[in-house]
């Protein structure tokens, strides 16, 4: 492939102050089984390339989904007009700078290859799941699905970058419906599709698999009788795969320094937080400390590099509460003036690279899960998201989660159904009053981070330990 | 895309469906769906440009059937016969070998019929250069942000049955904000399939007009209930609901559907809401992954009845249903809800005091199975009283029941309907839109 490119970018007919490819070819499998039959068996093969091309400050892109060289260079044609023809109306004078040269390579961390379990072996384990999901007559469906990606990508440019990275990613999910009369309870393995990681097959099967398959079963019966929630004010402890959602949506966002400039404010929206606010703003507790961090081997949004080739590195977005960066890449970086993370990223070859997340995590600080709870004489544990809306903003939020527990007097004790809460982000992590420790840290992931324009769906990775909130609105299901 | 180009891609697909008819085997069967786009995405912030740049994408979707099996490879169609046809053998062939490793899968419905369509809608677009000048020079001295998409969109349809169709169209979208410099915003969208200068210059004027409003100190309203006029756009917001969870069939059965109090008689809405897809627009392609064609007109819930639900034919198989044409997913394509009473300039008289909505935004079930829905006002929303605007205001977080808003508290739909485009991008450019009126309701639930 690194000759192909180079050839191309050699052969170009255009007069350019930089010229970038980003080849990419990704082969992705899903297999989907529902109440033990299969409903889809599939492998989509895509493969394509995105030109760039720097005239006078001015870029603009052309994507191909075909490597030919004749159709590279038409590409190059087009992407060159593009520029051309924004020449005058551009928003910042971009420069080679932003596009630094760069050499190396990333590889995602597996045991077992892709292929190590043919189709069928596949399929029998999710009927497997689905078999076993069904603890009671009340489970009126049940859900296994498995999805793997083996995504390579290769960066060259005019100023000699040669960027190679290979990610292998596999998503899991499962789940069970449970139906008496006109409740409906769904329960999941920590939410729809939270279970996703770099690695090959060795994550198909994870550590007491049996016991949690039937564990989510028996809890969606369980809920079909457990009390709503309580309209109340009280302590909320979130689980690590709610925190998952809590970080993405009310840091993660707010913090992507392009929402903050504005390219967002027609789809995604806009930001809270203003530039000024970087180094200054006491985001929350001095218990929050949010890395950036692409380094966390086996989390999904793992790499070395991001889409324009600037190196990926680990970097505290807020330390003890005080924001110290933003999500911006060096193009953000240069038009904000603020500090970013290499996170220029695109969800293929066919749209262009813009800030994003990749891997967000709270740092974990002191206290076992026993040790939380034992602490609390009221409260609320939340389990695994089933709803998600924020404002455009990322200001006031509402969350709904699958399971929860009533917290009475340091113990866990009746389940609560259709748990809610809602607050705004400042409000919310100034509230933080405890974070658990190393045992109760957990990653987790989500193929389906939406944003930009033309929209774009990409993958993110999100670790926490438990947390605990003070005094935070929860409530219930029904009309 | 030139008329030469789109030629050579159809006559490229039809060789491949030919190909492979060639090649299959007396107990196979097969669909091939093709999506393919040439599209120019022009991206701006502070009538600047942003990002720009053209995609030129097209997957084809092979699905192979064999003795109540099937498996599915997508790749991808560039219109080079040679690079197309070998990707297409090797996934045939691929498919063969993990055919024999699949499981039954009893529902498996196999193409039928002989259906046939062909439409190709041209249009008058901006030429690419022309875009950035075209776009921005009418809206120069705004804070104007927002995408331009526009080009030509494909998609295409064939199997062993004999069944084919190809639906290919020039469109466009304009899709903006225009922000005030206190932050509040207005929104629009522009969209067609020839650009018509002056009907852009009227609705940037139209916009002005609305941003004068915004420049009004904004109210912060204390959560409640609220008497509200919801516009078109907002309507159209939550129509989309009922494509997550609603008005399919798999999901009543399945237990996933908000709409299940509804089809169990157990609620009903209002007499006033009336629900159909509605494809005769023709922005939308009738045909679905099975090459059936959905009726032009399905009516799905009338007088605030659910009288048809969304049934793909292997949902009809597993329920013993009859299929009427929906998509895989169930989802509605081109969805129109019936005008009511409420003339234009009687919608502020009539709200009196209370909230006018223009756009929401992030919507999500709070509550799926009592259909209760979460989300936030966004865009031009003001506070009226005595039937006047008074200020823009803060956005505020809702929390409400369909059953309600559609239900018992619905006051009125408005006699004109708008078209509010489908703008998403996706994986590819989506097409269609919905047709809708603005509706007044009461007591609408505001929780933060």
């Amino acid at each position: 492939m690194w000759s192909e490119l180079k050839k191309a970018i050699a052969s170009f007919d255009i007069t350019a102050d930089w010229i970038g490819i980003r080849a990419v070819k990704e082969t992705s499998t899903t297999r989907f089984v529902r109440d033990a039959l299969p409903q889809l068996n599939g492998k989509s093969f895509t493969a394509g390339a995105m030109l760039e091309v720097l005239v006078n400050g001015s870029l603009g892109y052309a994507a191909t989904n075909s490597l030919e060289l004749s159709s590279l260079q038409a590409a190059a044609q087009t992407a060159y007009k593009q520029a051309l023809a924004a020449s005058e109306w551009w928003i910042h004078p971009f420069r080679e700078s932003e596009r630094p040269k760069v050499v190396g390579e990333y590889k995602s961390p597996f045991l077992e290859p892709l292929d190590a379990l043919s189709p069928g072996e596949i399929n029998d384990l999710l009927i497997r799941i689905c078999q076993t999901l069904k603890v009671d007559d009340k489970i009126v469906q049940t859900i296994a699905s498995a999805s793997t990606t083996e995504r390579e990508s290769w960066f060259v440019s005019s100023n000699g970058s040669e960027v190679y990275q290979k990610i292998l990613s596999i998503g899991t999910n499962y789940g069970a419906t449970a139906q008496d009369g006109a409740i409906v309870q769904q329960r999941s393995n920590n939410g729809s599709q939270a279970n996703c990681y770099q690695g090959g097959l060795e994550l198909l099967k994870q550590e007491n698999l049996w016991h949690r398959v039937r564990q989510i079963g028996e809890q969606a019966v369980e809920l079909l009788t457990a009390e709503e929630c309580p309209t109340t004010r009280t302590n909320l402890v979130l689980a690590p795969d709610q925190m998952m959602l809590q970080i993405h949506e009310s840091v993660g966002h707010p913090l992507e320094i392009d929402r903050i400039l504005g390219d967002e404010r027609n789809y995604a929206g806009g930001s809270f937080v203003n530039k000024s606010d970087f180094g200054n703003l006491a985001y929350g507790s001095p218990l929050m400390n949010i890395t950036f961090d692409p380094s966390v081997p086996g989390e999904f949004a793992s790499y070395g590099f991001d889409d324009t080739g600037a190196v990926a590195t680990r970097e505290y977005l807020v330390k003890e509460g005080v924001l110290q960066r933003g999500l911006g890449s060096l193009e953000s970086q240069a038009r904000a003036g603020v500090a970013g993370v290499a996170c220029a990223r695109a969800s293929s070859w066919n749209r262009p690279a813009i800030d994003r997340m990749g891997n967000l995590n709270l740092e974990p600080l002191n206290g076992n899960f026993e040790d939380i709870i034992g602490g609390i004489e009221h409260g609320v544990y939340m389990e695994s998201n089933r709803s998600w809306s924020i404002d455009d903003r990322r200001y006031k939020f509402q969350f709904g989660c699958e399971y929860a527990k009533l917290i009475e007097n340091g113990k866990l004790t009746k389940t609560l159904r259709n748990p809610n809460y809602r607050a705004t982000t400042p409000e919310f992590w100034h509230s933080l009053i405890k974070v658990g420790d190393a045992t109760n840290w957990q990653m987790y992931g989500t193929p389906y981070c939406g944003k930009g324009e033309p929209n774009q769906a990409i993958w993110v990775g999100h670790g926490s330990p438990v947390c605990v909130f003070a005094n935070v609105e929860v409530f219930g299901g029904g009309t | 895309m030139k008329i030469e180009e789109l030629s050579a891609l159809e006559v490229s697909f039809n060789r491949l469906i030919e190909s492979l008819l060639i090649k299959k085997a007396e107990d196979e069967q097969f669909t091939v769906r093709l999506s393919s786009e040439i599209s120019q995405f022009t991206r701006f912030n502070h009538a600047k440009v942003r990002q720009t740049g053209c995609v030129a994408d097209g997957w084809i979707e092979l699905t192979l059937m064999k003795e109540q099996r099937n498996s599915v490879r997508q790749f991808p169609f560039t219109g080079n016969w040679e690079v197309d046809w070998q990707l297409a053998y090797t996934a045939l062939q691929e498919l063969r070998d993990e055919l024999i490793l699949l499981p039954i899968d009893p529902y498996l419905v196999l193409p039928s019929g002989n259906n046939t369509s062909r439409e190709i809608n041209s249009g008058n677009l901006l030429a690419a250069e022309a875009v950035v000048p075209t776009v921005l020079e009418l809206v120069a001295e705004l804070d104007f942000t927002g995408i331009y998409a526009g080009g030509v969109v494909i998609k295409g349809y064939g199997d062993s049955s004999g069944q084919k169709h190809w639906f290919a169209t020039d469109s466009f979208t304009l899709d903006y904000s225009l922000f005030s410099t206190s932050g509040q915003a207005v929104k629009g969208t522009f969209a067609g399939s020839d650009w018509d200068e002056s009907a852009y210059i009227a609705k940037i004027s139209e916009a002005k007009k609305q941003l004068e409003l915004l420049a009004r100190p904004v109210k912060e309203l204390p959560r409640g209930q609220y008497k509200t006029y919801f516009a078109p756009a907002a309507v159209a917001d939550l129509l989309l609901m009922l494509s997550w969870g609603s008005v399919s069939e798999a999901d009543i059965q399945q237990g996933n559907s908000s709409l299940a109090a509804l089809w169990r008689k157990e609620k009903q809405l209002s007499t006033a809401f009336n629900l159909k897809e509605n494809f005769q627009r023709g922005l939308v392609p009738r045909f679905n992954e099975l090459g059936e064609i959905a009726a032009p007109e399905l009516s799905v819930i009338e007088k605030g009845y659910l009288v048809n639900t969304l049934v793909n034919s292997r949902t009809a198989k597993e329920y013993q249903k009859i299929a009427n044409g929906a998509n895989g997913s169930e989802t509605l394509r081109a969805p129109e809800v019936s005008p009511g009473n409420l003339v234009f300039e009687q919608i502020l008289p009539s709200l009196d005091t209370g909230l006018y909505v223009s756009n929401l935004h992030y919507l999500n079930w709070s509550d799926r199975h009592t259909g209760r829905i979460t989300g936030m006002t966004r865009y031009a929303c003001f506070w009226v009283e005595n039937g006047e605007i008074i200020a823009p205001i803060e956005n505020l977080r809702f929390d409400e029941s369909l059953y309600r808003f559609w239900g018992e508290n619905l006051v009125d739909l408005t006699t004109f309907q708008e078209f509010i485009p489908e703008v998403g991008t996706y994986e590819s450019r989506q097409l269609g839109g919905s047709l809708v009126p603005g509706m007044l309701v009461e007591d609408f639930t505001y929780t933060l």
